[in-house]
């Protein structure tokens, strides 16, 4: 495929005009499709509007005054003959004294940065208190989540816990029931592994058709950070769990819900972690400061936040969110429980539902790939609604339980198309359609929705949702 | 508390691989026991099996009281209300009781999955009552308190008779009636990361479906139901957010590039380079800043601008308060001390830490509620 960006342009035809009166994409337009009436006119008005404004002085200083001025965004900005007045005229940035250090003591992003923020779907809940905040994923690089853009998910508020009063106990069938301080778990041997966390949930509006417009209410509750917290294990060891006739553990957090899960034991003696670190510093009060539980590959409600207790034990527990909620419907009226994993899924970010292409021509389409089950193995995109597809590239690391960032080049001639990544992960499962999905499990359930998530590109560069079977 | 010989547990821990580690189970000397108080004060969790259930009992009736005065806020007289949260009662009959399952988990014309349609073991409903309510004061409830709210909700499910007491002797009974215990099953697929999958689709890279069949897209009067989508993307990088104030974009994209540019950027917020660090300085400005005080102070957790939850909507604040001189006043007092009784039985918890400008700034936002617009 090719990487060029730009075809050849034939400078000398467009050289008479008076300078920068032509934008890029005019520019660009003219040079593969020639001349024809409509493109005659827009050329006539962009003439006469460069007219005038050299009547008004140089059409280069106006360019320039709009960009400093009103920050707007002017087509006459476009490098004309002598070149680009955002390199001609010297910028204010580099004119003047900057800021000193520590202005922003803890940093914060660019002012024009402002729009990326974590946000809720509006109608999805009544009270703010046990709701979502969603991940804006269409603005990530890589795969590490910015702490402060981490989904969040609250079943009774969030609560800021003061780390000096905050207690872990670990009891049940245990050798001898334990009490842990903050200071103690901190000097236990930590580990730091880069896993995503995903609300069981997520995708789950989109079950029987599609119901929001971006990838940031389908896909956001999701998340990759680097945890740093002590092994599960090593605290159940401490504390002599009893690891044969043991079956399960609890965790349960210091909120107002006191939330419970059941865990298999499997799992956390496996890879589970008593974190108090996220992306090299505490974890966030949102998620769960100062210590909440990292199951990799399970669904986030386990990832219980401000946990303060571990129960050892030989049966489930039942516990609210394992029976009227996080159970998943099936055609039959029956309701699968402990269905935990969350399993091989992807999507495009980029571009995604409720962008808009600003031209055509070369696009570095990328997304993200993911399972619960191990190492994301291949990402497929296709450009034509799932007949066809090509394999993506995958960027590194590629680990395990843990976002992979996949990328593809495409040229975009113009014309409508649907985009879809389809993942497959290291034990050779493949992403499902709608329809397989939905052959299974009918349309009425909410959890593990990982079906293939198309987004259909109009003419105008307009991205959309839309299901395809 | 369990016990077992040290020699077990030394073996146990070399053969999990930490051999590194491999001491009596006290190597790092850390954390202490913990005490049978403690214990006791955190160990609440109840199984369905009942271990961890405490002895106590409750009526219907009295579930009633507690009900109207602690619960129904939320969740309706009857346990019914979708207000809030889902229902938690209906959707169930006597013929699910019978057999249990609930059949109207297969319906189309079922409104809402409520709680009683869904949960198998009655264990849950206590735990969670005991553990998590009520939503304003979660373990305030004794545990009579939480037999008797229960065993009214059971009445109300029609699983209990009227003059029923729910006690620990007799939750096993009532277990062999609830609607939907043998509505759930265990599927090892999601469960273990070594599960089978349910679905299957292939890699296939080539002609693979006919032609592609959109099911489902968003109608265009959803276009702004998640808001204004150009102000929720990057104003930098090869695409800009769709301006969904205005009908969906009719020319080619070169041609509308420029002006989805411009706009994209005219939604960045002013002073958005202060970020969100630090509360927000001196009154507030606006609406947003005023929502945004009221977020902070959790007062949304329990009012709404133009609806009832728990406490009443700030339109009817202000509608009855309208023009009333003392309004800012007496209001800033409720605030600050708490209330109860002007708007129904749940009670205003007092907010000493609030400090005077805010109040001020979210009373005078409140109180310029109008019906016409907020």
């Amino acid at each position: 495929m090719s990487t060029s960006n730009k075809p050849p342009v034939p400078i000398g035809r467009l050289q008479k005009a008076p300078e920068g009166f032509l934008s890029d994409a005019l520019i660009h337009d003219i040079a593969i499709h020639g001349l024809d009436q409509t493109r005659r006119g827009f050329l006539k008005k962009s003439f006469l509007a460069a007219g005038a404004a050299l009547a008004a002085g140089s059409s280069m200083m106006a360019a320039a005054k709009q960009a400093d001025g009103s920050g707007a965004i002017s087509a006459a900005s476009a490098p004309g003959a002598q070149g680009d007045p955002m390199i001609l005229q010297p910028r204010p940035w580099s004119t003047i004294l900057g800021n000193p250090v520590a202005f922003h003591p803890y940093g914060t992003p660019s002012k024009y940065e402002a729009n990326l923020l974590r946000r809720q779907s509006p109608g999805l809940t009544p009270t703010t208190q046990a709701s979502v905040a969603f991940a804006p994923l269409q603005g990530f690089f890589g795969i590490i989540t910015p702490n402060g853009l981490h989904f969040e998910r609250h079943h009774q508020g969030w609560v800021d816990v003061d780390p000096e009063q905050h207690r872990f106990m670990i009891n049940g069938m245990v050798k001898e029931a334990k009490v842990y301080t903050m200071d103690d778990l901190m000097r236990l041997p930590a580990v730091s592994k880069i896993h995503f966390i995903e609300c069981g949930a997520n995708t789950g509006m989109e079950w029987g058709n599609a119901a929001v417009p971006t990838v940031q209410y389908t896909h956001g509750m999701l998340s990759c950070c680097e945890f740093t917290g002590v092994p599960l294990k090593v605290l159940l060891d401490d504390c002599g769990a009893d690891l044969k006739n043991a079956k399960f553990i609890l965790a349960e957090g210091n909120d107002g819900s006191s939330m419970t899960r059941t865990i298999s034991l499997e799992a956390a003696l496996d890879d589970a972690i008593v974190a108090w670190g996220m992306n090299g510093e505490m974890l966030r009060p949102e998620n769960g400061y100062p210590l909440r539980l990292v199951v990799p590959g399970v669904q986030g409600v386990s990832w219980v936040k401000w946990l303060r207790r571990i129960k050892v034990g030989d049966k489930p527990w039942n516990a609210k969110d394992e029976t009227s909620h996080y159970v998943d419907l099936m055609p039959d009226g029956t309701m699968r429980q402990y269905t935990s994993i969350q399993e091989c899924k992807s999507v495009i970010t980029s571009p995604s539902g409720g962008q808009v292409l600003l031209g055509q021509g070369f696009f570095n389409v990328s997304g993200l790939a993911w399972s619960g089950r191990g190492k994301i193995k291949q990402v497929d995109v296709s450009f034509d609604g799932g007949r066809n597809w090509k394999t993506a590239r995958l960027e590194t690391p590629i680990l395990d339980k843990c976002l992979t960032r996949f990328n593809i080049d495409w040229v975009w001639d113009g014309s409508p198309v649907i985009l879809q990544s389809r993942a497959t992960d290291s034990t050779g499962f493949v992403q499902p359609r709608y329809s397989q999905l939905r052959e299974v499990r009918g349309t009425r359930s909410t959890y593990h929705n990982n079906a293939i998530q198309s987004w259909k590109v109009a003419a105008t560069g307009e991205v959309f949702n839309v299901h395809v079977d | 508390m369990y016990t077992w010989t040290k020699r077990t547990a030394a073996a146990g821990i070399l053969a999990l691989g930490l051999s590194g580690l491999a001491q009596a189970q006290d190597n790092f000397g850390l954390g202490r026991p913990a005490t049978a108080s403690e214990i006791q004060a955190w160990n609440i969790d109840v199984r369905p099996d009942f271990k961890g259930l405490p002895p106590g009992s409750g009526t219907v009736e009295r579930g009633n009281t507690l009900w109207d005065s602690t619960c129904a806020s939320c969740h309706g007289s009857f346990a019914e209300s979708n207000e809030v949260f889902t229902a938690i009662v209906g959707g169930t009959t006597e013929e699910d009781i019978k057999t249990g399952h609930v059949a109207s988990l297969t319906s189309r014309t079922q409104p809402v999955r409520t709680t009683f349609m869904k949960v198998d073991t009655i264990s849950t409903l206590w735990d969670y009552i005991h553990r998590a309510m009520p939503w304003n004061a979660p373990k305030s409830l004794k545990p009579d308190d939480v037999y008797a709210v229960l065993a009214y909700l059971l009445n109300l499910a029609e699983i209990v008779p009227d003059d029923f007491t729910l006690s620990d002797k007799n939750m096993a009974e009532v277990q062999a009636k609830m609607p939907n215990r043998n509505g759930m099953v265990f599927w090892k697929g999601l469960w273990d990361v070594d599960g089978k999958p349910d679905t299957h689709n292939t890699a296939c890279m080539a002609n693979c479906v006919a032609q592609p069949l959109v099911s489902s897209t968003l109608p265009p009067y959803a276009r702004n139901s998640n808001g204004d989508l150009a102000a929720q993307m990057r104003i930098v990088g090869p695409v800009r957010g769709a301006d969904t104030l205005k009908p969906a974009l009719v020319v080619a994209a070169g041609e509308n590039a420029a002006e989805v540019k411009n706009y994209a950027r005219s939604t960045l917020a002013p002073g958005a380079a202060q970020g969100s660090a630090g509360k927000p300085a001196g009154p507030a400005q606006s609406g947003d800043d005023a929502i945004k005080l009221l977020k902070d102070h959790a007062c949304m957790a329990c009012h709404a601008v133009d609806k009832k939850l728990l406490g009443p909507s700030f339109l009817d604040i202000a509608k009855k308060y309208k023009g009333a001189s003392y309004a800012m006043q007496k209001l800033a007092g409720k605030i600050r001390d708490g209330g109860s009784g002007v708007w129904g039985a749940v009670p205003m918890p007092p907010h000493p830490n609030l400090d005077d400008a805010d109040i001020n700034s979210m009373l005078q936002w409140i109180l310029a509620q109008t019906s016409a617009g907020h």
